[in-house]
Protein backbone atom coordinates (compact mmCIF):
# COMPACT_ATOMS: atom_id res chain seq x y z
CA UNK A 1 0.00 0.00 0.00
CA UNK A 2 1.32 3.18 -0.71
CA UNK A 3 1.22 6.27 1.60
CA UNK A 4 -0.88 8.79 1.29
CA UNK A 5 0.18 11.85 -0.47
CA UNK A 6 0.28 15.01 0.81
CA UNK A 7 -2.38 16.15 -1.16
CA UNK A 8 -4.82 13.71 0.12
CA UNK A 9 -3.75 14.60 4.02
CA UNK A 10 -4.86 18.13 3.14
CA UNK A 11 -7.99 17.37 2.06
CA UNK A 12 -8.88 15.08 4.54
CA UNK A 13 -7.84 17.88 6.71
CA UNK A 14 -10.35 20.33 5.11
CA UNK A 15 -13.03 17.35 5.21
CA UNK A 16 -12.81 17.20 9.45
CA UNK A 17 -12.48 21.20 9.89
CA UNK A 18 -15.45 21.26 8.09
CA UNK A 19 -17.31 18.96 9.87
CA UNK A 20 -16.22 20.10 12.95
CA UNK A 21 -18.06 23.40 11.64
CA UNK A 22 -21.69 21.71 11.05
CA UNK A 23 -24.03 21.88 13.99
CA UNK A 24 -24.56 17.91 14.24
CA UNK A 25 -20.58 17.84 15.62
CA UNK A 26 -20.94 15.39 18.30
CA UNK A 27 -18.26 14.22 21.29
CA UNK A 28 -17.62 11.26 19.50
CA UNK A 29 -16.90 13.47 16.15
CA UNK A 30 -14.19 15.64 18.60
CA UNK A 31 -12.45 11.85 19.96
CA UNK A 32 -12.49 10.89 16.29
CA UNK A 33 -10.72 13.83 15.23
CA UNK A 34 -8.56 13.59 18.15
CA UNK A 35 -7.36 10.00 16.93
CA UNK A 36 -6.98 11.08 13.76
CA UNK A 37 -4.65 13.85 14.64
CA UNK A 38 -2.51 11.83 16.73
CA UNK A 39 -2.14 8.72 13.57
CA UNK A 40 0.39 11.33 12.68
CA UNK A 41 2.13 15.06 12.78
CA UNK A 42 1.64 15.13 8.90
CA UNK A 43 -2.44 15.05 9.83
CA UNK A 44 -1.65 17.17 12.86
CA UNK A 45 -0.05 20.28 10.49
CA UNK A 46 -2.25 19.61 7.97
CA UNK A 47 -5.10 20.55 10.65
CA UNK A 48 -3.52 23.28 11.96
CA UNK A 49 -2.97 24.69 8.85
CA UNK A 50 -6.46 24.66 7.70
CA UNK A 51 -7.88 25.41 11.02
CA UNK A 52 -5.43 28.44 11.15
CA UNK A 53 -7.04 29.77 7.57
CA UNK A 54 -10.39 29.41 8.16
CA UNK A 55 -10.20 31.33 11.53
CA UNK A 56 -8.64 34.29 10.21
CA UNK A 57 -11.23 33.92 7.23
CA UNK A 58 -13.54 35.55 9.67
CA UNK A 59 -11.76 38.53 9.36
CA UNK A 60 -13.67 38.88 5.40
CA UNK A 61 -16.67 39.87 7.68
CA UNK A 62 -14.78 43.31 7.50
CA UNK A 63 -16.08 43.30 4.23
CA UNK A 64 -19.50 43.19 5.05
CA UNK A 65 -22.05 45.29 2.92
CA UNK A 66 -19.42 45.86 0.28
CA UNK A 67 -19.29 43.49 -2.44
CA UNK A 68 -16.10 41.61 -2.68
CA UNK A 69 -14.45 42.16 -6.60
CA UNK A 70 -14.48 39.34 -8.69
CA UNK A 71 -11.54 40.33 -10.69
CA UNK A 72 -8.45 40.78 -8.98
CA UNK A 73 -6.73 44.29 -9.66
CA UNK A 74 -5.75 45.27 -12.69
CA UNK A 75 -2.12 46.37 -11.33
CA UNK A 76 -0.07 43.64 -11.49
CA UNK A 77 2.04 42.03 -8.65
CA UNK A 78 5.45 43.56 -10.45
CA UNK A 79 4.77 47.00 -8.65
CA UNK A 80 5.39 45.86 -5.25
CA UNK A 81 8.88 43.83 -6.07
CA UNK A 82 10.55 45.05 -9.17
CA UNK A 83 12.87 48.62 -9.08
CA UNK A 84 11.97 48.75 -13.20
CA UNK A 85 8.44 48.73 -13.95
CA UNK A 86 7.19 51.50 -15.48
CA UNK A 87 4.56 52.87 -17.29
CA UNK A 88 5.48 54.41 -20.79
CA UNK A 89 2.82 57.32 -21.81
CA UNK A 90 0.50 56.22 -24.69
CA UNK A 91 1.37 58.13 -27.26
CA UNK A 92 4.80 57.07 -27.07
CA UNK A 93 4.40 53.56 -27.21
CA UNK A 94 1.90 53.75 -29.98
CA UNK A 95 4.93 55.33 -32.02
CA UNK A 96 7.12 52.30 -31.06
CA UNK A 97 5.01 49.51 -32.56
CA UNK A 98 4.66 50.07 -35.95
CA UNK A 99 1.91 48.66 -37.43
CA UNK A 100 -0.28 48.25 -34.65
CA UNK A 101 -0.65 51.70 -34.22
CA UNK A 102 -4.10 52.41 -36.48
CA UNK A 103 -5.51 49.53 -33.58
CA UNK A 104 -4.12 51.70 -31.11
CA UNK A 105 -5.49 54.82 -31.87
CA UNK A 106 -8.78 54.05 -32.20
CA UNK A 107 -8.99 51.72 -28.96
CA UNK A 108 -11.18 54.33 -26.82
CA UNK A 109 -8.08 54.13 -23.98
CA UNK A 110 -5.43 52.19 -24.58
CA UNK A 111 -3.82 51.65 -21.46
CA UNK A 112 -0.21 50.66 -22.11
CA UNK A 113 1.93 49.07 -19.44
CA UNK A 114 5.26 48.16 -19.99
CA UNK A 115 7.33 45.82 -17.81
CA UNK A 116 11.19 44.91 -17.96
CA UNK A 117 13.28 42.53 -16.11
CA UNK A 118 17.07 43.14 -15.77
CA UNK A 119 19.68 40.17 -16.76
CA UNK A 120 19.15 37.46 -13.84
CA UNK A 121 15.59 38.89 -13.26
CA UNK A 122 12.39 37.07 -13.70
CA UNK A 123 8.79 38.30 -13.09
CA UNK A 124 5.06 37.40 -13.24
CA UNK A 125 2.35 39.70 -14.54
CA UNK A 126 -0.83 38.77 -13.87
CA UNK A 127 -3.94 39.87 -16.13
CA UNK A 128 -7.46 40.91 -14.95
CA UNK A 129 -8.41 38.16 -17.08
CA UNK A 130 -6.68 35.56 -15.51
CA UNK A 131 -3.87 34.95 -17.80
CA UNK A 132 -0.13 34.76 -16.60
CA UNK A 133 3.06 35.78 -18.52
CA UNK A 134 6.53 34.90 -17.09
CA UNK A 135 9.29 37.32 -17.67
CA UNK A 136 12.50 35.42 -18.18
CA UNK A 137 15.99 37.44 -18.09
CA UNK A 138 16.55 40.64 -19.36
CA UNK A 139 13.56 40.66 -21.13
CA UNK A 140 10.95 43.86 -22.37
CA UNK A 141 7.21 43.31 -23.04
CA UNK A 142 4.45 45.48 -23.45
CA UNK A 143 1.07 44.75 -22.83
CA UNK A 144 -2.16 46.38 -23.72
CA UNK A 145 -5.27 45.51 -22.84
CA UNK A 146 -9.25 47.10 -23.33
CA UNK A 147 -12.39 45.61 -23.53
CA UNK A 148 -11.75 44.76 -27.20
CA UNK A 149 -8.49 43.02 -27.30
CA UNK A 150 -5.69 41.86 -25.97
CA UNK A 151 -2.50 42.64 -27.02
CA UNK A 152 1.14 42.62 -26.12
CA UNK A 153 4.73 43.13 -27.76
CA UNK A 154 7.80 41.17 -27.10
CA UNK A 155 10.36 43.52 -27.52
CA UNK A 156 13.49 41.74 -26.70
CA UNK A 157 13.86 38.20 -24.66
CA UNK A 158 11.82 35.48 -23.62
CA UNK A 159 8.40 35.31 -21.99
CA UNK A 160 5.78 32.20 -20.86
CA UNK A 161 2.70 32.67 -21.88
CA UNK A 162 -0.22 31.03 -20.15
CA UNK A 163 -3.49 32.27 -21.61
CA UNK A 164 -7.20 32.19 -21.27
CA UNK A 165 -8.48 31.28 -24.07
CA UNK A 166 -11.33 34.35 -25.46
CA UNK A 167 -12.72 33.88 -28.99
CA UNK A 168 -13.68 37.25 -28.91
CA UNK A 169 -10.65 39.07 -27.88
CA UNK A 170 -8.11 36.26 -28.79
CA UNK A 171 -4.57 37.66 -27.36
CA UNK A 172 -1.77 38.54 -29.74
CA UNK A 173 1.85 39.09 -29.30
CA UNK A 174 3.91 40.87 -31.71
CA UNK A 175 7.53 39.43 -32.51
CA UNK A 176 9.29 42.12 -34.64
CA UNK A 177 7.58 42.09 -37.80
CA UNK A 178 5.45 38.37 -37.28
CA UNK A 179 2.47 38.23 -34.96
CA UNK A 180 1.64 35.33 -32.79
CA UNK A 181 -2.15 34.23 -32.44
CA UNK A 182 -3.09 32.14 -29.45
CA UNK A 183 -5.70 29.85 -29.72
CA UNK A 184 -6.11 29.11 -26.24
CA UNK A 185 -2.79 28.02 -25.31
CA UNK A 186 0.82 27.68 -23.09
CA UNK A 187 3.84 28.82 -24.71
CA UNK A 188 7.00 30.49 -24.49
CA UNK A 189 8.59 33.44 -27.17
CA UNK A 190 12.46 34.07 -27.52
CA UNK A 191 13.48 36.52 -29.65
CA UNK A 192 17.27 38.12 -29.49
CA UNK A 193 19.07 39.75 -32.80
CA UNK A 194 19.15 36.58 -34.94
CA UNK A 195 16.23 34.65 -34.58
CA UNK A 196 12.97 33.79 -33.04
CA UNK A 197 11.77 30.71 -31.18
CA UNK A 198 8.62 30.15 -30.05
CA UNK A 199 7.48 26.37 -28.45
CA UNK A 200 4.10 25.37 -27.52
CA UNK A 201 2.99 23.17 -24.73
CA UNK A 202 -0.70 22.93 -24.47
CA UNK A 203 -3.60 24.24 -27.37
CA UNK A 204 -2.72 26.00 -30.17
CA UNK A 205 -1.42 29.41 -31.27
CA UNK A 206 -0.93 30.67 -35.33
CA UNK A 207 2.59 32.91 -36.36
CA UNK A 208 1.38 35.74 -39.25
CA UNK A 209 3.46 37.41 -41.28
CA UNK A 210 3.22 41.49 -40.90
CA UNK A 211 0.67 41.01 -43.87
CA UNK A 212 -1.16 38.60 -41.94
CA UNK A 213 -0.47 35.81 -43.92
CA UNK A 214 -0.52 32.94 -41.87
CA UNK A 215 3.33 30.98 -41.71
CA UNK A 216 2.42 27.90 -39.19
CA UNK A 217 -0.06 26.41 -36.95
CA UNK A 218 1.76 24.78 -33.64
CA UNK A 219 -0.08 22.29 -31.75
CA UNK A 220 1.67 20.91 -28.73
CA UNK A 221 5.23 20.23 -28.85
CA UNK A 222 5.75 22.29 -31.76
CA UNK A 223 9.02 24.01 -31.68
CA UNK A 224 9.42 26.91 -34.37
CA UNK A 225 12.73 28.49 -35.28
CA UNK A 226 12.74 31.57 -37.29
CA UNK A 227 15.66 33.06 -38.98
CA UNK A 228 15.28 35.60 -41.52
CA UNK A 229 13.49 34.17 -44.17
CA UNK A 230 13.69 30.52 -42.99
CA UNK A 231 11.04 28.66 -41.10
CA UNK A 232 11.33 25.53 -39.19
CA UNK A 233 8.91 23.79 -36.94
CA UNK A 234 10.01 20.35 -34.63
CA UNK A 235 8.13 18.44 -32.45
CA UNK A 236 9.69 17.85 -28.82
CA UNK A 237 8.50 15.51 -26.39
CA UNK A 238 7.22 16.68 -23.31
CA UNK A 239 9.65 15.99 -21.09
CA UNK A 240 12.59 17.84 -23.06
CA UNK A 241 9.86 20.77 -23.40
CA UNK A 242 9.56 21.14 -19.84
CA UNK A 243 13.08 20.69 -19.23
CA UNK A 244 13.76 23.76 -21.60
CA UNK A 245 11.80 25.74 -20.53
CA UNK A 246 13.00 24.76 -16.25
CA UNK A 247 13.98 28.43 -16.57
CA UNK A 248 10.42 29.41 -14.86
CA UNK A 249 11.58 27.92 -12.24
CA UNK A 250 15.27 29.04 -12.20
CA UNK A 251 17.17 26.22 -13.58
CA UNK A 252 18.66 25.43 -16.66
CA UNK A 253 18.43 22.20 -17.23
CA UNK A 254 20.65 20.46 -19.78
CA UNK A 255 21.38 17.20 -21.63
CA UNK A 256 24.28 16.28 -23.55
CA UNK A 257 24.83 19.84 -23.81
CA UNK A 258 28.04 21.10 -25.46
CA UNK A 259 29.90 23.22 -22.64
CA UNK A 260 30.03 26.17 -25.52
CA UNK A 261 26.19 26.21 -25.31
CA UNK A 262 25.49 25.93 -21.76
CA UNK A 263 27.55 29.09 -21.31
CA UNK A 264 25.86 30.87 -23.92
CA UNK A 265 22.76 29.81 -21.60
CA UNK A 266 24.10 31.21 -18.78
CA UNK A 267 25.53 34.59 -20.02
CA UNK A 268 22.00 35.56 -20.55
CA UNK A 269 21.18 35.13 -16.81
CA UNK A 270 24.49 36.68 -15.47
CA UNK A 271 26.45 39.95 -15.74
CA UNK A 272 29.85 37.72 -16.00
CA UNK A 273 30.73 36.08 -18.65
CA UNK A 274 31.60 32.71 -19.52
CA UNK A 275 34.22 32.89 -22.26
CA UNK A 276 35.37 29.26 -23.76
CA UNK A 277 38.55 29.59 -24.82
CA UNK A 278 39.16 26.48 -27.31
CA UNK A 279 37.50 24.40 -29.41
CA UNK A 280 37.96 21.08 -28.02
CA UNK A 281 36.67 22.19 -24.41
CA UNK A 282 33.58 24.27 -26.49
CA UNK A 283 32.46 20.09 -27.50
CA UNK A 284 32.34 18.47 -23.72
CA UNK A 285 29.09 17.78 -22.93
CA UNK A 286 27.40 18.07 -19.67
CA UNK A 287 24.12 16.76 -18.14
CA UNK A 288 22.01 18.11 -15.06
CA UNK A 289 20.58 21.38 -13.59
CA UNK A 290 21.84 24.10 -12.24
CA UNK A 291 20.37 27.55 -11.47
CA UNK A 292 20.13 29.94 -14.06
CA UNK A 293 21.90 32.88 -12.10
CA UNK A 294 24.60 30.36 -10.08
CA UNK A 295 28.11 31.04 -12.53
CA UNK A 296 29.78 29.46 -9.64
CA UNK A 297 27.92 25.96 -10.19
CA UNK A 298 28.94 25.78 -13.75
CA UNK A 299 32.49 26.74 -12.87
CA UNK A 300 33.03 24.34 -10.22
CA UNK A 301 31.58 21.81 -12.26
CA UNK A 302 34.34 22.74 -15.08
CA UNK A 303 36.84 22.53 -12.64
CA UNK A 304 36.29 19.63 -10.54
CA UNK A 305 34.25 17.30 -13.03
CA UNK A 306 36.21 18.34 -15.94
CA UNK A 307 39.62 19.12 -14.71
CA UNK A 308 39.51 22.33 -16.58
CA UNK A 309 41.37 25.66 -15.86
CA UNK A 310 39.29 28.45 -14.52
CA UNK A 311 40.65 32.19 -15.21
CA UNK A 312 39.24 35.82 -13.85
CA UNK A 313 39.57 38.53 -15.93
CA UNK A 314 37.37 41.31 -15.54
CA UNK A 315 33.97 40.12 -16.50
CA UNK A 316 34.61 37.70 -17.81
CA UNK A 317 35.07 33.97 -16.43
CA UNK A 318 38.08 32.57 -18.91
CA UNK A 319 37.59 28.08 -19.16
CA UNK A 320 40.71 26.54 -20.73
CA UNK A 321 42.15 23.28 -20.76
CA UNK B 1 7.25 21.19 25.16
CA UNK B 2 3.44 21.18 25.63
CA UNK B 3 1.55 20.37 22.51
CA UNK B 4 -0.73 23.30 22.60
CA UNK B 5 2.62 25.64 22.29
CA UNK B 6 4.19 23.67 19.59
CA UNK B 7 0.92 24.27 17.88
CA UNK B 8 1.04 27.92 18.08
CA UNK B 9 4.61 28.39 17.34
CA UNK B 10 4.04 26.68 14.55
CA UNK B 11 1.14 28.68 12.78
CA UNK B 12 2.78 31.58 14.01
CA UNK B 13 6.55 31.16 13.36
CA UNK B 14 6.66 28.83 10.31
CA UNK B 15 3.23 28.72 8.33
CA UNK B 16 3.72 32.18 7.24
CA UNK B 17 7.33 30.96 5.77
CA UNK B 18 5.26 28.62 3.27
CA UNK B 19 5.67 30.64 0.12
CA UNK B 20 9.76 31.13 0.06
CA UNK B 21 9.64 27.38 1.29
CA UNK B 22 7.99 26.01 -1.66
CA UNK B 23 9.72 28.79 -4.09
CA UNK B 24 13.43 27.32 -2.67
CA UNK B 25 12.10 23.35 -3.03
CA UNK B 26 10.63 24.22 -6.77
CA UNK B 27 13.79 26.05 -7.75
CA UNK B 28 16.13 23.32 -6.64
CA UNK B 29 13.76 19.89 -7.66
CA UNK B 30 13.66 18.95 -10.79
CA UNK B 31 10.32 17.22 -10.56
CA UNK B 32 7.86 19.68 -9.56
CA UNK B 33 5.37 17.12 -8.97
CA UNK B 34 6.96 16.21 -5.62
CA UNK B 35 7.38 19.49 -4.41
CA UNK B 36 3.86 19.33 -2.07
CA UNK B 37 4.89 16.34 -0.48
CA UNK B 38 8.64 17.60 0.12
CA UNK B 39 7.03 20.68 1.63
CA UNK B 40 4.96 18.03 4.39
CA UNK B 41 8.39 16.29 4.96
CA UNK B 42 9.55 19.69 6.02
CA UNK B 43 7.01 20.63 8.31
CA UNK B 44 6.99 17.33 9.71
CA UNK B 45 10.75 17.12 10.63
CA UNK B 46 10.44 20.77 11.73
CA UNK B 47 7.40 20.18 14.03
CA UNK B 48 8.73 16.98 15.58
CA UNK B 49 12.07 19.08 16.35
CA UNK B 50 10.11 21.45 17.86
CA UNK B 51 8.90 19.09 20.75
CA UNK B 52 12.27 19.30 22.15
CA UNK B 53 12.47 22.36 22.02
CA UNK B 54 11.11 25.84 19.52
CA UNK B 55 13.50 26.37 17.31
CA UNK B 56 14.71 30.27 17.12
CA UNK B 57 14.75 32.23 15.47
CA UNK B 58 12.52 29.66 12.83
CA UNK B 59 13.67 31.01 9.74
CA UNK B 60 17.03 29.48 9.22
CA UNK B 61 16.28 26.67 10.99
CA UNK B 62 12.99 25.78 8.72
CA UNK B 63 15.44 26.16 5.19
CA UNK B 64 18.36 24.44 7.01
CA UNK B 65 15.83 21.53 7.53
CA UNK B 66 14.89 22.23 3.82
CA UNK B 67 18.07 21.85 2.43
CA UNK B 68 18.80 18.99 4.26
CA UNK B 69 16.49 16.63 2.91
CA UNK B 70 16.88 17.83 -0.74
CA UNK B 71 20.32 16.48 -0.44
CA UNK B 72 19.69 13.46 1.20
CA UNK B 73 16.97 13.28 -1.30
CA UNK B 74 19.02 13.78 -4.25
CA UNK B 75 21.65 11.17 -2.75
CA UNK B 76 18.79 8.31 -2.68
CA UNK B 77 17.65 8.79 -6.27
CA UNK B 78 21.04 9.23 -7.31
CA UNK B 79 20.13 12.53 -8.93
CA UNK B 80 23.28 13.37 -11.47
CA UNK B 81 26.48 14.50 -10.24
CA UNK B 82 26.14 18.35 -11.43
CA UNK B 83 23.07 18.46 -9.25
CA UNK B 84 24.75 17.83 -6.36
CA UNK B 85 27.63 20.07 -7.18
CA UNK B 86 24.73 22.74 -8.09
CA UNK B 87 23.97 22.08 -4.11
CA UNK B 88 27.18 23.85 -2.88
CA UNK B 89 25.01 26.52 -3.73
CA UNK B 90 22.24 26.26 -1.40
CA UNK B 91 24.71 27.12 1.02
CA UNK B 92 24.73 30.69 0.04
CA UNK B 93 20.84 30.67 0.15
CA UNK B 94 19.95 32.98 2.93
CA UNK B 95 22.27 35.70 1.40
CA UNK B 96 20.49 35.10 -1.94
CA UNK B 97 17.28 35.08 -1.27
CA UNK B 98 15.19 36.47 1.56
CA UNK B 99 11.93 35.69 0.31
CA UNK B 100 8.45 37.10 0.85
CA UNK B 101 8.15 37.31 4.22
CA UNK B 102 4.90 37.21 5.21
CA UNK B 103 4.10 38.13 8.88
CA UNK B 104 1.82 40.19 7.54
CA UNK B 105 -0.28 43.55 8.86
CA UNK B 106 -4.08 42.70 9.28
CA UNK B 107 -4.53 44.91 6.56
CA UNK B 108 -2.52 42.85 3.88
CA UNK B 109 -4.22 39.76 5.53
CA UNK B 110 -7.75 41.01 4.42
CA UNK B 111 -6.35 41.58 1.06
CA UNK B 112 -5.08 38.51 0.56
CA UNK B 113 -8.37 36.46 1.98
CA UNK B 114 -10.34 38.79 -0.22
CA UNK B 115 -7.85 37.71 -3.57
CA UNK B 116 -7.73 33.87 -2.14
CA UNK B 117 -11.37 34.39 -2.03
CA UNK B 118 -12.01 35.83 -5.64
CA UNK B 119 -9.82 32.89 -7.30
CA UNK B 120 -12.70 30.21 -5.46
CA UNK B 121 -14.88 28.50 -8.06
CA UNK B 122 -17.91 30.77 -8.36
CA UNK B 123 -20.05 28.18 -6.25
CA UNK B 124 -17.67 27.79 -3.59
CA UNK B 125 -17.42 31.31 -3.51
CA UNK B 126 -20.39 32.11 -3.00
CA UNK B 127 -21.10 29.68 0.25
CA UNK B 128 -17.88 31.09 1.74
CA UNK B 129 -19.27 34.71 1.42
CA UNK B 130 -22.87 33.70 2.54
CA UNK B 131 -21.30 31.82 5.70
CA UNK B 132 -17.91 33.70 6.79
CA UNK B 133 -19.48 37.30 5.59
CA UNK B 134 -22.88 37.08 5.71
CA UNK B 135 -23.07 34.55 8.82
CA UNK B 136 -25.47 32.44 7.51
CA UNK B 137 -26.31 28.75 8.74
CA UNK B 138 -25.79 25.69 5.99
CA UNK B 139 -29.01 25.37 6.20
CA UNK B 140 -30.31 28.48 5.08
CA UNK B 141 -27.26 29.00 2.36
CA UNK B 142 -28.98 25.34 1.23
CA UNK B 143 -31.98 27.37 0.72
CA UNK B 144 -30.51 30.71 -0.59
CA UNK B 145 -28.46 28.59 -3.56
CA UNK B 146 -31.17 26.19 -4.09
CA UNK B 147 -29.26 22.95 -3.13
CA UNK B 148 -28.89 20.51 -0.68
CA UNK B 149 -27.07 21.27 2.84
CA UNK B 150 -24.89 18.10 1.63
CA UNK B 151 -23.80 20.20 -1.55
CA UNK B 152 -23.34 23.29 0.80
CA UNK B 153 -20.83 21.29 2.77
CA UNK B 154 -18.68 19.87 -0.44
CA UNK B 155 -18.63 23.44 -1.70
CA UNK B 156 -17.20 24.66 1.57
CA UNK B 157 -14.97 21.96 1.94
CA UNK B 158 -13.82 22.69 -1.15
CA UNK B 159 -13.87 26.82 -0.15
CA UNK B 160 -11.50 25.74 2.98
CA UNK B 161 -9.15 23.76 0.77
CA UNK B 162 -8.34 26.55 -1.66
CA UNK B 163 -8.60 29.43 0.88
CA UNK B 164 -5.84 27.54 2.51
CA UNK B 165 -3.44 27.33 -0.21
CA UNK B 166 -3.92 30.48 -1.27
CA UNK B 167 -3.37 31.89 1.83
CA UNK B 168 -0.19 30.15 2.38
CA UNK B 169 1.17 29.07 0.18
CA UNK B 170 0.81 31.97 -2.86
CA UNK B 171 3.61 33.83 -2.80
Amino acid sequence: MSEPSAHDIKSLAAEWRDRKDREDWSAEDEAALDGWLKQSSAHMIAYLRVDAAWSRADRLSALRGSTPRREPPPAPRATRSRPIFFRIAAAAVVLGVAGYAATTLLAPHPKWQAYATQVGGSETIRLPDGSRIELNTNTVLRTELSAGHRFVALEKGEAYFDIVHDAQRPLIVQVGKQRIVDLGTQFSVHRDESHLEIKLVEGRAQLESETGAKLALLTPGDVLVKRGPSLTVTRKTERVLSDELSWRRGMLTFLHTPLSDVARELNRYNREKIVIADASVARLTMNGAIPATSVSAFVNTARDVFGLKVETRGQNIVISR
Amino acid sequence: MNAADVNAWFVREVLPLEAGLIRFLSRRWRNQKDVEDLLQDVYMRVYEAAQKELPHPARPFVFTVARNLLINRSRREHVVAIQSVADVDLLNVFDEEPGPERNVMAREELVRLQEALDQLPPRARQAVILRKIEGLSRREIAERMGITEQTVNRHLTDGMYALTEHLWGKP
